[in-house]
């Protein structure tokens, strides 16, 4: 069954749109994430048009978000208080990042650049979390307590808030700059920005696992709002039939996902993530350095 | 110069009323093609007649090609290079005009219905249908990204060349059918006949077809261009409402 999209202008079947949302779906409840770093490279081998893909996702992840936090908020695992932080550095950071994007469009390379950013960042996290995880993991195994980092150099900021469903008290300038430079790196991705806030969320501000899911959702649904806006009204590539049949099945995957992830132990959830995240990035880093099939790429100007 | 003067002259001669004045009579399975929301490409039957007031010419074979072309677009071609390990964009050649879709179909082998000077004089072929490539003076090989865009276009169905696809009967009855792709581009598509004998033109003859979203497609298509930020606000009002509403949907089944 085909259905065609009127802002892509291509005809694609409706099943293989279904399960793409619902795979991202899953992914959405389970970790997290918006699962925007799957859904634009998987809209791309379907032959939607990179703009629209971008721009799309980020509209559906709106919409798994949004389920994904009600599961959340239920179980009352999502600092608002943090996500509010975070979502006013984000904001910012969003603003900060279209402007970059269309900077490096005017000078023609902003196809690779995105291309790198996505190797290099999921790399990064990917690798830094598997290797983490596996270390907590055989931490929980051998009985003997993680002991919490001590950021001495968090501490020592001002202008300290309490962060009570996370247990913390901290500055309120980490949080902001991890919720901008999320931000800035979202709207060149044209992702959610979960799979970097997760980690910068346990890592950087030390959050508990449990609470880190939720608030980074509640996080994304107003940064991707955010894009879909700025998208529809600057490049004009929201597609909202495609973005209709992504919800559809993300919906119902993120109620699936999230009922997954709390029967998981955190670990085994993070090197979950951590072994999706470095098979996306092996695979486009794989794109780069083998030779293409096709040499020459075609651009349509107007 | 003297090969483009007897081209000239050969090429005014077939147009003078001293050959068989033979003229097309054309039939379109469809003249609109509608996009609607399950639109998957489509297929236009293009038949005809020859009209003729004299017998038909003895020595010579009719030959008839139609081509189907839609809007012409600027393009930008990237031709890539290893650059330090990685896949880099690196030259870019611009085609001020390429069609969205090009098919040409033909009673027998392309070179036998049509000569090369014809060919040029009607843009007929496919590589006659991209206008006006131009390169940087850096890049040398101009010829390679035309025929990038040809070969690209050529692999997902835009462009097609259809030899001995056309079904001639009598010298007088013809017909054939254009399969268009689903990633239509909107606008008129221009339909061609070209009547050939000895590979020059006798008769000529275009019609247009209109390729049109409809229904809620064509709205939202439309809305998205005229009211740019209502379309975000809707985009995003329909994904709010659709997260909220599963998540209602799956607590009240689970309760």
């Amino acid at each position: 069954m085909q259905l065609y999209l009127p802002i892509a202008e291509v005809s694609v079947n409706l099943i293989l749109l279904l399960g793409v949302g619902t795979i991202v779906g899953i992914l959405s409840g389970m970790f997290g994430v918006g699962g925007g770093f799957l859904i634009t490279p998987l809209l791309f081998f379907m032959g939607i048009p990179p703009a629209v893909a971008v721009a799309t996702g980020a509209n559906q992840i709106v919409a798994s978000s949004v389920s994904g936090v009600m599961a959340h908020l239920k179980r009352r695992t999502v600092d608002l208080k943090m996500g509010t932080v975070l979502l006013a550095g984000g904001l910012v950071g969003s603003a900060l990042g279209v402007w970059l994007f269309n900077y490096l469009k005017e000078q023609g390379q902003v196809d690779l650049l995105v291309r790198l950013a996505y190797v290099i960042f999921l790399g990064i996290i990917g690798g830094l979390m598997f290797f983490e995880s596996l270390r907590a993991l055989r931490r929980s195994k051998s009985g003997a307590r993680p002991k919490r980092r001590a950021h001495v150099w968090v501490h020592g900021l001002p202008f300290k808030m309490r962060f009570r469903a996370s247990g913390l008290y901290i500055s309120a300038i980490p949080p902001l700059l991890v919720g901008a430079s999320v931000g800035v790196l979202a709207a060149i991705m044209g992702v959610g920005g979960g799979f970097i806030m997760v980690p910068a969320m346990i890592y950087l501000l030390g959050m508990p696992t449990k609470v880190v899911v939720g608030t980074s959702l509640f996080q994304i649904i107003f940064v991707t709002g955010f894009t879909t806006v700025l998208h529809a009204t600057t490049t004009r590539t929201v597609d909202i039939v495609l973005a209709l049949a992504l919800i559809l099945g993300g919906v119902v995957g993120a109620q699936i996902g999230a009922t997954l992830g709390s029967r998981l132990k955190a670990e085994q959830l993070r090197i979950l993530l951590a072994s999706l995240v470095l098979a996306v990035c092996f695979k486009l880093a794989l794109d780069l350095l083998l030779t293409p099939d096709e040499l020459f790429v075609i651009e349509q100007t107007s | 110069m003297i090969r483009r003067l007897a081209a000239l002259l050969l090429a005014l001669l077939g147009a003078t009323p001293l050959a068989a004045q033979e003229d097309v009579v054309l039939g379109l399975s469809r003249n609109v093609i509608s996009i609607s929301a399950n639109f998957d490409g489509s297929d236009i039957l293009i038949y005809g007649a020859v009209k003729r007031e004299t017998p038909i010419p003895p020595e010579t074979e009719l030959g008839v090609v139609i081509t189907v072309e839609g809007p012409y677009v600027p393009l930008t071609v990237w031709r890539k290079e290893r650059r330090f390990g990685i896949w880099v964009n690196t030259e870019a050649v611009e085609v001020d005009l390429a069609p969205s879709f090009y098919a040409v179909a033909t009673s027998a082998p392309f070179t036998s219905v049509m000569s090369h000077v014809e060919d040029l004089r009607h843009r007929v072929s496919v590589p006659r249908a991209i206008r006006s490539v131009g390169a940087p003076i850096s890049v040398e090989d101009t010829q390679a990204f035309s025929e990038a865009v040809i070969r690209i276009r050529d692999a997902d169905g835009r462009y097609q060349l259809l030899e001995d696809s056309v079904a001639v009967r009598e010298q007088t009855l013809f017909s054939t059918s254009v399969r268009l792709p689903a990633n239509l581009t909107e606008g008129t598509y221009r339909t061609r006949i070209f009547l050939t004998r000895d590979g020059s033109v006798v008769s000529e003859y275009d019609r247009d077809i209109e390729v049109q979203k409809v229904g809620i497609e064509r709205w939202l298509y439309n809305l998205s261009q005229s009211q740019p930020f209502l379309y975000g606000l809707l985009a995003l009002v329909l994904a709010l409402a659709a997260g909220w509403t599963a998540s209602a949907v799956t607590r009240l089944i689970r309760s």
